[in-house]
């Protein structure tokens, strides 16, 4: 008899659906269906299942080839690679869950290492602008129930968060909006004509690297100063800009969902920061909050685990290992592998050979390189030990931080491949090793 | 397990009537016990010429959570070149000065000899963040209360009435998020707050909702009552930090007026008022803002079924969190630092902002003023405790120095004296003329007895008497030899000689030396089945939430050691 | 004055951390001393006579003892940080945080420094006759208080984030500057002698800046308001003057409103 489990969290993106049902093989090893889940989610839930997963740690071979190898001496590898480095970086953990960002953080203190996240490719520019200028947010029930007015700035969940909408911003019906999409106003900018923008009441195409003067001007309208604004402000004509501000002005409840859009254009963190200061302005006569979109199902929670341990959300540069000291722009993981101050990698739970500039990864080749990831990725394929692990959602369960640094309890649906561990186990053993070594 | 007997220290406890004689201390497996149950095994710490107490309770702080994080990480400056670069072995980094890392919070705590802290707010959708940081805070035992004052089910259930329906949930809300008292903040004010408005007296109406916090206030003293809980409703009422609002205040706390407390754990209040500094100020802008403690205190000392605890301004740099979201976007538009805010689906909202307590600015010197003058004025050190609502008024790591302030007059007045501004400040105050000097006696009830009973936890905590948790503090003062300079005060509560948690040594001459599990404690209240709340509680997951029901409640995996006070209404 | 000349002979396998080296740390100790304060190279912690050779004699107290660097310090960060007083010449390129956090004295780079140099300094004088790259004067992560007081003057270019958050002192670029120029700023003046990008002033509450080349894009928060004549470094100029940025908030002084001030050569 298949067995339907329900209020599955979904390990794909940072809206964190809990709302997922996973039917399971008799044996409950095997994952037949889900449902309520966008298609890159089912995918994941799929991939779980497949044949060709790897099931043994891997070592490089002097001839290039790798080789099954034990757990122990994985580990041993890793620890002793640690222990030895001057300056190792440990990177990645956007689809791991926090037990695990916990316990590498553990190691990381112990190796005296630089302990980074993948905001530091993504959002990080959101925690420069949070450090500088604050973050009036909320969680995204609020929104659902009382936004009447939403803005989506330089994000496109058509593609990236794919139930966003339907979830919480745009169509759902709550204790205020009992309309639904009827009775919200739908604005959008973004320099491309996205799926986004398609179903949005409003786009502004605001020419792409100008959203900090856009903001501005929407500031000074709050301001009372419309008359001092040029025609053409970043390509958007000045009855638009005003048009827009009245509806952000008349708003009872509005939100700002902005991404990359912002973060990674020119300017970065101070596009995010005048948005915010955007948003602390129409707090002056009614109510609006901001929220990044945050990419991977649980790259809020790395920011949430190490600011409780040590004071910084990523860019933890541990080698003192009696203070903590942050700073991007030196210690973001492309910034130190840029500048070659890197001696040892360990990438887990994401993959930095596919997303890092290939300057930065021939540095890191340099030095010894780690993978931790259930599959096969490019990051996997240039190191020289791959460490397999159970996919968490899937095969382990732990809490894992949605964009809105809500909590959320991720549940096990079937057992990893024999003999896989979890991320959290391996890092334990790690440590213990480490230990070992140093005694 | 090792025993300890604890020989010929100054023992301080007021729950025994013991003050300052010489007594032996006696713990086995954890717990205390008479010295005759002892061993030959047990060693001997010898605490001559050194005060004896029961561990530290501290009865309100934000030191877990997600406001508290967002502390953190939204200020890297409260850690630049501020780590105290303390490297012990087997002990992790401690980071942040006003909010510090939850590492540094157990071992600073620890180093002042407390071994137990109340977690002040808890937004109940967050509860699994709550319990992942309690996890990581060593050595310091745990309660956090969920934030009960603006959540829609209770503002529903109350407009109609419905105490006993209002219980039930409270009650789920307990056993889900594994609460332990109802905490109630800006009552009204922070749903308000959803539309950016508030509500600033107990007769202004929430928005939508038909009611006003004074019934609010009323109706979960009620259902804290009915439910017969430990603790007392935790409430941090309307109007915080604006001039003029002690008589809000008093309008506040003459709701108690009637009630009377109604469970087994000891509890004489039905009102536990928090940070009470920060709501008893005079005048009516900050140009002629004043201390109204005096007001406020012949108010409460009359009534019996009232706490309270202080949030002395201590003069530091810090940063303000609250779930009173539109205090803390007031606050922003005062000093215009950074803001963050978090309001919460259908239960809380919270802002952090940081914030500068100048040694020359006289509002803060003032509100410094107001602080010690509630303890000072107060007949009943019992009803009245020591905190700085850490962090919003300082850090609670200046405990020791408020210690120093209460026992010395001396020491206020060189503070006093040498403000910018003294004589304006003593003109808006009553501090200069206060000579009383607070004894170590009554220090032990303001820092443990006292709030281990209001918390209803002097079953566990505040005592030695026999059977409870072996937690020892071991201060380096001669009662009868006391240091002439009062900074000598400051250094021992400061730096404990001994603390003991459950038995273990954990700290020794100021430094963490050992390490022993820390609990959470939560409180399980058993209700008649009610149906309709189960059917409302469905009801608004599926509409309103955007979690499902069954992710909403705290997994066991999740909960870190824990102890359970059981409740049986039924019965 | 005594001078100390220190030379980096070994070069580090990643980068040293040599916050040790300032008039400060060396004043009143013998040469040996000065080889044995610490420094770091990652988490290996070490002494400053693994890389460099010392030389010299310091002063008795940091105002009487100068430092001369020597050898390619391009990878050496936070030479002359928190420095009060006294000199510091480093001869050739310098790595982050040079300068970081100053207090006082003097601190000249004949060559290049990377990022984050000078940020919150609060006095003294601080030359680059090279150029400088981002974050110049700029505050540290968050902080609100960035630099307070003394002067940066870069023979060359600056990168981007110059003086953010910045409150008080002078920077003076000779050459060209890239965007982001004084944003949040709240107080002090900067100089830019070439070009600016874009975002000049950007959140700007109070403050001055000049620029004598072009600006790519203005603020639309810029309002102009007349041409006035200024002596600048030393020369007079005309000046088109706006302020702003009218979409931050400004405090106001006797009933009237305190702007930024942008100050565009004409």
């Amino acid at each position: 008899m298949a067995k339907v489990i329900k209020d599955v969290g979904c390990p794909y993106c940072g809206a964190c659906c809990d709302d997922v049902e996973v039917t399971v093989s008799d044996d409950g090893k095997k994952i037949l269906e889900v449902a309520n889940v966008c298609a890159i989610g089912a995918e994941i839930f799929k991939h779980a299942s497949r044949e060709d997963r790897v099931k043994l740690p891997r070592m490089r071979q002097p001839d290039g080839t790798y080789k099954d190898v034990s757990y122990t001496e994985a580990i041993d590898f890793t620890a002793k690679m640690l222990v030895k480095a001057k300056k190792p970086l440990i990177f990645g953990f956007g689809s791991t869950n926090c037990e695990a960002m916990s316990s590498a953080a553990k190691v990381a203190e112990k190796a005296g290492a630089v302990l980074d996240n993948c905001a530091s490719i993504c959002h990080g520019s959101s925690f420069l602008a949070m450090f500088d200028n604050g973050y009036p947010s909320c969680t995204l029930g609020e929104t659902k129930n009382r936004a009447d007015v939403v803005v989506y700035w330089g994000s496109n969940p058509a593609h990236a968060h794919p139930r966003h909408m339907s979830r919480y911003a745009m169509f759902p019906r709550g204790f205020f909006t009992g309309k639904g999409v009827m009775g919200r106003k739908v604005i959008t900018v973004d320099p491309r004509f996205t799926d986004t923008a398609r179903v949005s009441d409003i786009h502004l195409q605001v020419k792409q690297g100008h959203d900090y003067e856009l903001f501005n001007a929407f500031r000074m309208v709050v301001r009372g100063f419309e008359a001092d604004i040029p025609d053409v402000v970043a390509g958007i004509k000045k009855e638009q800009i005003l048009e827009v501000a009245e509806i952000m002005k008349n708003a009872r409840f509005g939100t700002i969902f902005y991404g990359m859009g912002l973060c990674h254009s020119d300017g970065r963190n101070h596009n995010v920061d005048e948005a915010i200061s955007l948003t602390r302005d129409l707090n002056e006569t009614t109510k609006w909050t901001i929220m990044a979109m945050r990419g991977h199902y649980n790259i809020t929670g790395p920011g949430a685990v190490w600011s409780w341990q040590f004071g910084f959300p990523y860019c933890l540069d541990l080698t003192k290992k009696n203070m903590a000291h942050m700073n991007p722009g030196e210690t973001s993981s492309i910034d130190l592998a840029m500048r070659d101050e890197i001696d040892a990698f360990i990438n887990i739970g994401t993959d930095a050979g596919a997303h890092f500039p290939i300057e930065a990864v021939k540095h890191i080749k340099k030095h010894p390189m780690v993978t931790i990831d259930p599959n096969i990725c490019m990051a996997s394929e240039i190191s020289d030990l791959h460490i397999p692990v159970g996919i968490v959602g899937v095969e382990v369960a732990g809490i894992v931080y949605r964009m809105d640094n809500v909590p959320i309890q991720y549940r096990k649906v079937i057992d990893p491949p024999e003999g896989v561990i979890s991320d959290e186990e391996l890092f334990e053993r790690i440590y213990q090793r480490m230990c070992e070594l140093e005694a | 397990m090792a025993e300890y007997l604890i020989k010929n220290g100054h023992v301080f406890d007021p729950i025994l009537g013991i003050k300052g004689e010489v007594h032996n201390i006696a713990i086995r497996d954890g717990k205390f016990v008479e010295p005759s149950a002892l061993t030959s095994s047990a060693k001997t710490i010898d605490a001559s010429g050194k005060t004896v107490m029961a561990g530290g309770v501290d009865i309100h702080s934000h030191v877990v959570g997600p406001k508290v994080n967002v502390g953190r990480l939204f200020r890297p400056e409260d850690k630049l070149f501020k780590s105290p670069l303390r490297q012990p072995k087997n002990a992790r980094m401690e980071m942040g000065f006003s909010v510090p890392s939850t590492f540094k919070t157990g071992y600073d705590y620890s180093r002042m000899g407390y071994c137990f802290v109340n977690e002040a707010a808890m937004p109940p959708l967050h509860s699994p963040h709550v319990h992942e940081e309690i996890r990581d805070t060593p050595l310091i035992d745990n309660t956090a209360m969920p934030v009960l004052g603006n959540n829609w089910f209770m503002l529903e259930y109350l407009k109609n009435g419905e105490i006993e329906n209002n219980a039930a949930y409270t009650a789920w809300l307990l056993h889900a998020t594994k609460g332990f008292a109802i905490k109630v903040v800006n009552p009204g004010g922070t749903e308000a707050w959803g539309w950016g408005l508030n509500c600033v007296t107990i007769n202004d109406p929430v928005p939508h909702f038909n009611i006003t916090p004074a019934e609010i206030i009323k109706g979960l003293i009620e259902t804290n009552e009915y439910l017969r809980l430990p603790h007392s409703i935790h409430l941090h009422g309307n109007n915080i930090g604006n001039p003029g609002n002690y008589t809000d205040t008093i309008d506040t706390l003459k709701l108690a007026e009637g009630y009377s407390p109604n469970c087994d754990f000891g509890r004489d209040q039905v009102i536990h008022n928090t940070h009470l500094q920060f709501h008893s100020y005079g005048g009516d802008s900050w140009l002629n803002f004043e201390s109204k403690a005096k007001e406020i205190m012949e108010y409460v000392n009359r009534q019996k079924n009232l706490t309270f605890d202080l949030g002395v301004v201590t003069l530091d740099e810090t940063t303000t969190m609250t779930a009173d979201g539109p205090f803390e976007h007031h606050l922003q538009s005062l000093n215009h630092l950074k803001w963050a805010n978090v309001d919460v689906e259908l239960e809380t909202a919270a802002g952090i902002v940081p914030y500068v307590y100048g040694k020359d600015v006289k509002v803060c010197n003032i509100q410094w003023a107001i602080g010690l003058e509630l303890a000072l004025f107060c007949n009943d050190p019992m009803r009245s405790h020591i905190t700085t609502d850490h962090p919003n008024a300082g850090p609670f790591i200046r405990y020791p120095r408020i210690i120093k302030w209460l026992m010395s007059k001396a020491s206020r007045d060189e503070l006093l004296h040498s403000f910018k501004w003294s004589e304006k400040v003593i003109g808006a105050t009553n501090i200069e003329s206060i000579d009383r000097e607070m004894s170590l006696y009554e220090i032990a009830m303001m820092t443990r007895a006292g709030t281990a009973k209001a918390l209803g936890l002097s079953h566990m905590y505040g005592s030695f008497t026999e059977g409870l948790a072996g937690n020892v503090a071991i201060y380096d003062l001669d009662p009868e030899n006391m240091p002439s300079d009062p900074e000598m005060i400051e250094k021992a509560f400061g730096r404990a000689a001994y603390t003991l948690k459950d038995g273990v040594i954990v700290v020794k001459d100021g430094d963490i030396v050992g390490d022993t599990p820390k609990s959470t404690i939560w409180v399980n209240v058993k209700v008649p089945e009610n149906k309709q709340v189960a059917r409302d509680v469905s009801e608004k997951f599926l509409r309103y939430y955007s979690v499902n029901k069954d992710n909403y409640s705290l997994f066991e995996e999740h909960l870190h050691n824990p102890k359970v006070i059981e409740v049986d209404i039924t019965a | 004055m005594d001078t100390v000349t220190v030379t980096l002979v070994n070069k580090p396998e990643l980068i040293i951390e040599a916050y040790n080296i300032t008039p400060d740390a060396f004043a009143g100790k013998s040469l040996e001393e000065i080889g044995n304060l610490e420094c770091h190279e990652g988490n290996h912690k070490t002494a400053l006579k693994e890389f460099f050779t010392i030389t010299g004699k310091a002063g008795a107290t940091a105002e009487s003892t100068k430092i001369i660097v020597k050898g390619d310090c391009t990878r050496v960060k936070r030479i002359g940080q928190k420095m009060s007083a006294g000199e510091i010449v480093i001869e050739g390129n310098a790595d982050m945080y040079t300068g970081g956090w100053m207090l006082g004295g003097k601190l000249h780079v004949t060559g290049n420094v990377d990022a984050f140099c000078g940020i919150q300094m609060e006095g003294g004088e601080f030359i680059i006759d090279g150029n400088a790259d981002n974050h110049l004067g700029s505050s540290y992560r968050g902080d609100w208080r960035g630099m307070r007081g003394g002067l940066i003057r870069v023979g060359g270019n600056a990168g981007s984030d110059v003086g953010t958050f910045m409150i008080g002192g002078t920077i003076i670029i000779e050459g060209n500057a890239g965007i982001h120029i004084a944003t949040h700023a709240e107080g002090g003046t900067i100089i830019v002698k070439g070009n600016a990008m874009s975002r000049v002033g950007g959140q700007m509450v109070k403050g001055d800046v000049y620029i004598f080349g072009t600006i790519d894009v203005m603020m639309p928060g810029f309002r102009y308001i007349g041409d006035v004549e200024k002596e600048v470094d030393g020369k007079s100029a005309t000046f088109a003057h706006y302020i702003g940025d009218l979409g931050e908030r400004h405090p106001t002084r006797k009933g009237e409103v305190i702007y930024g001030n942008l100050y565009q050569k004409i």
